[in-house]
């Protein structure tokens, strides 16, 4: 019997970086295949190939045994695939029976047939497990509901192979146990469903069978017996784990940064505080959602604070401006570069120079030009950034060099206090290591890191303390010793330990 | 740079043109005619590029040189003030526009061609009504104040102030060796004038008015800051991405207000002079669509309408390209010389699909190697 689903040979290449390299996959009727990969190593390209949304430079794609092409969404929705974003892509304004029958609305004359469709979509929100009457605005739904009128959409298009990518990145426990019973159900029916994820548990649990990539090829395979957290992570970095993470039993020292009573925006009524030491790398684990983001820039000043103290050193830190935390010497790698964090029509050195060309000026405002040119050849050289020659823009180059310009940048002032935004998403397996040698360099000099981190492997491996945040507020905090993926995950979802 | 040299070559293929269609082109009226349009247009194209780097837009130029224009001769004659307080309440109320403009959009995030188009409609309509919609102007008084529009400056005075700043930048160019092509625009800009200096100098009635004189004055304190200094190169970073500026610690909103304050401000310093040039001012008409010729001149000297891309130089230039081509037009087909805005139209449409044209051939270039 042949696959439901098979890619032979895939490639890809985007202006100079090989993203898939001869990639073969495969899934069968009513199997969940796991597709498994860090940041960059092609598990987005592969999937946006795989739905049609972009196209492959090489190879083939079969359905059924038969080989296909798909130039568009449209036509791989035809030969039965669908993907189910991870920033899901629903009509807000529009009901849910709408948006089950988005751009194929059943009519009669150009009028719709609203009755028609809200009685069809019914059965479909059935099979997705959701019994909710279809004429619900979509903006009424928790974002697991949502997700749900996604699998009926497509579920009502007769797909039989499901994409999903990071489904449960924003559920909590329990919508995440009713993902996990539809994805049983539709096994039942035969759909073929690959799951994509990052919560290796979760892998562990729900996955009959697990590809790796890796920098753009395919690792290998895992069958369901061979499944564990070991073999899974030691495929996706390609050494032992003590390699990949250099990690040492540091000296830690006189707190640096102090936060205290912090509110922000986006969680208004929530407050939180906590320390971090010189010498000590922080972990901030969560759900997307949970308002790490948030409170790293409410921290820095990128975002106005609703109230709360923040101390480097001691010293008072205002905030409302990132100049008042530039000064007391904080720095932000933000966790998407393209637009926080980087000036992309600009070269390396203009970049990197950013933050310190006011500092390094002469009287008068007046660039100097000698210390732009050092700043961008110290940087330069310390990162190991890679240019395609002198005042090539930064949005050109891979995400891996991008990212180093970005922390360069903020190396250059020499912080006390260094916050990363998620500072490995995006960049290809090489680059994520020398980024871990760099922060524990700098944990070793005594500054104060905190990062935050989907990547549960990266938050476990880096972490001295993980603080775990839900909804807006502190959920709990694991030492070393404490730190499991399952304790994460329980305070993540607002359990105890 | 590069697009500088492009629109400065289309310049001088337009100018020969001129030369071989028009013998009363390059007679001493005509370039003196010319230079003066050169000069008032170009200081509010220069404004106006500020806040196009900003990634902004600012409608309201054209009704700012009316407020400036009409409110000159109308509280000097009218309402007999002296010309110490008018000039500061008049330069005082335009810088006032400039950072009301800045706050509405930075701070409230309007959209700036909302804001400027309000703008528009708003000090047009106040000189309007303020003046009772009369024709205005200084009959034979203020002569002294209407020599800085009118006098003239020795074309080898010119010459030689035109020397020293291009001296300036060729050397510029030369101490940053990458940009060696500031020193080959900056030298070819230098030949080609030379040789029109030549030309002119022998013609003795010929003279530069100031506001040539007072443009290149502004050019050159434009281009340094955009090119030497550290707001210069934080405008550049904002208006590319006004994110990555912010979580860098630059003051974006500040930079924004900045730009609008300058743009009004020399749009105000432009129709203090159109006005001292005319002698009289209609507030109906006086300043209408001057915004667009300036909008325009700033795109084809190679300002992005998405921000973040500017030079001084270019925006010059291109000015001086719409003005060359307006008189060719004048000269060459009196007959249809009210062709003139869809001529210019024409002219800006074809610029901007070639400069777009080039760039994809560059990327499918830059791709195929």
């Amino acid at each position: 019997m042949s696959a439901l689903l098979e890619l032979r040979g895939i490639e890809k290449r985007f202006s100079g970086v090989h993203a898939l390299k001869a990639v073969d996959l495969h899934v069968d009727e009513g199997e969940v295949l796991a597709l498994l990969g860090e940041n960059g190593a092609g598990k987005s390209t592969l999937m946006k190939i795989l739905a049609g949304v972009q196209r492959a430079d090489g190879g083939e794609i079969r359905v059924g045994g038969e080989v296909r092409s798909f130039r568009s969404v449209a036509e791989a929705l035809e030969a039965g695939v669908a993907l189910i974003h991870q920033e899901l892509n629903l009509a807000e304004n529009l009901d849910v029976a709408a948006n089950v029958f988005l751009g194929r609305e059943p009519s009669r004359w150009g009028v719709i047939d609203a009755a028609r469709m809200h009685r069809e979509a019914g059965t479909w929100l059935k099979k997705a497990g959701l019994e909710i009457d279809p004429s619900t605005a979509v903006s009424e739904l928790s974002i697991g509901r949502r997700q749900q009128v996604e699998i009926a959409k497509a579920l009502a298009v007769n797909a039989r192979i499901l994409i999903m990518d990071e489904p449960t990145s924003s559920l909590s426990e329990t919508e995440t146990r009713k993902l996990f019973d539809v994805i049983r159900d539709l096994k039942a029916s035969g759909v073929a469903i690959i799951y994509i994820s990052h919560r290796l548990g979760e892998v562990q649990e729900v996955a009959d069978r697990v590809t790796v990539l890796r920098d753009g090829e395919k690792v290998g395979d895992l069958d369901k017996e061979g499944i564990s957290h070991e073999s899974m992570v030691r495929m996706m970095v390609g050494r032992d784990l003590d390699a990949f993470f250099p990690r040492r039993q540091g000296e830690v020292g006189e707190p640096v940064l102090e936060v205290d009573g912090l509110r922000t925006l986006a969680f208004p009524a929530e407050s939180m505080g906590f320390s971090v030491r010189a010498g000590e790398i922080v972990g901030i684990a969560g759900l997307v959602g949970a308002g790490r983001s948030e409170m790293l820039q409410a921290v820095f000043g990128v975002d106005r604070r609703l109230a709360g103290e923040v101390r480097v050193g001691g010293r008072l830190v205002r905030g409302g401006s990132p100049a008042e935390a530039i000064a007391a010497g904080m720095a932000l790698v933000p966790e998407d570069r393209k637009r926080d964090g980087l000036v992309l029509e600009m070269g390396v050195g203009e970049n990197l120079s950013l933050v310190t060309l006011a500092r390094d000026a002469f009287p008068g405002g007046f660039r100097r030009g000698s210390a732009e040119r050092q700043v961008e050849k110290e940087m330069g050289e310390a990162m190991r950034i890679k240019t395609a020659g002198a005042g090539q823009a930064v949005g050109r180059m891979s995400g891996g060099n991008q990212q180093k310009v970005v922390i360069g940048k903020w190396l250059a002032m020499d912080p006390e206090v260094l916050l990363l935004d998620e500072p490995t998403r995006g960049v290809d397996v090489g680059a994520k290591h020398e980024i871990y040698v760099l922060m524990e360099a700098l944990a070793e000099r005594g500054k104060a890191v905190v990062f935050v981190s989907s990547d549960m492997v990266e938050v476990l491996a880096m972490s001295d303390r993980i603080l775990v945040m839900h909804e807006g507020r502190l959920g709990g905090e694991l030492s070393r010793e404490q730190a499991s993926e399952e304790a994460v995950m329980a305070l993540a979802t607002g359990g105890k330990l | 740079m590069k697009k500088t040299l492009g629109v400065l070559m289309v310049f001088v293929a337009v100018c020969l043109a001129a030369i071989g269609l028009s013998d009363v082109f390059l007679s001493a009226g005509n370039i003196e005619r010319l230079l003066l349009r050169i000069g008032l247009f170009s200081i509010l194209a220069i404004g106006v590029s500020f806040v196009i780097v900003t990634g902004g837009i600012d409608l309201s130029i054209g009704s700012v040189v009316c407020l400036v224009g009409c409110g000159l001769p109308w509280l000097l004659v009218e309402q007999g003030w002296s010309v110490g307080l008018t000039l500061t309440v008049l330069f005082l109320v335009v810088g006032l526009i400039g950072w009301g403009h800045g706050m509405l959009i930075t701070k409230l995030k309007l959209q700036p061609f909302v804001v400027t188009l309000c703008g528009l409609l708003v000090y047009r309509g106040l000189v309007r009504g303020v003046t009772g919609d009369r024709s205005l102007g200084f009959g034979s008084e203020y002569e002294s104040l209407r020599q800085l529009a009118q006098g003239e400056l020795a074309p080898s005075l010119l010459l030689g102030v035109l020397a020293v700043v291009l001296a300036g930048v060729a050397v510029y160019g030369w101490m940053k060796e990458r940009r060696f092509r500031a020193g080959v625009v900056a030298s070819s800009v230098a030949a080609g004038l030379a040789v029109l200096g030549a030309v002119l100098l022998r013609q003795s009635e010929f003279g530069v008015k100031f506001p040539f004189v007072i443009l290149m004055v502004v050019a050159g304190l434009a281009g340094v800051f955009l090119n030497l200094t550290v707001w210069g190169r934080h405008l550049l970073a904002l208006g590319n991405s006004e994110e990555a500026a912010r979580f860098s610690g630059i003051a974006t909103d500040r930079l924004v207000i900045v730009s609008y304050i300058l743009c009004a401000l020399l749009a105000g310093l432009g129709g203090l002079l159109i006005v001292l040039d005319v002698g009289s001012a209609q507030p109906s008409d006086f300043g209408n669509f001057y915004e667009l010729y300036a909008i325009a001149a700033a795109v084809i000297g190679g300002c992005s309408l998405r921000g973040g891309q500017g030079a001084v130089i270019g925006v010059v230039v291109g000015m001086a390209l719409i003005q060359v081509i307006r008189n060719l037009i004048v000269l060459v087909i009196p007959k249809y010389q009210n062709l003139e805005f869809a001529v210019i139209g024409v002219v800006i449409l074809l610029g901007v699909i070639g400069d777009e044209v080039f760039k994809r051939l560059a990327e499918k270039r830059r791709r195929l190697t």
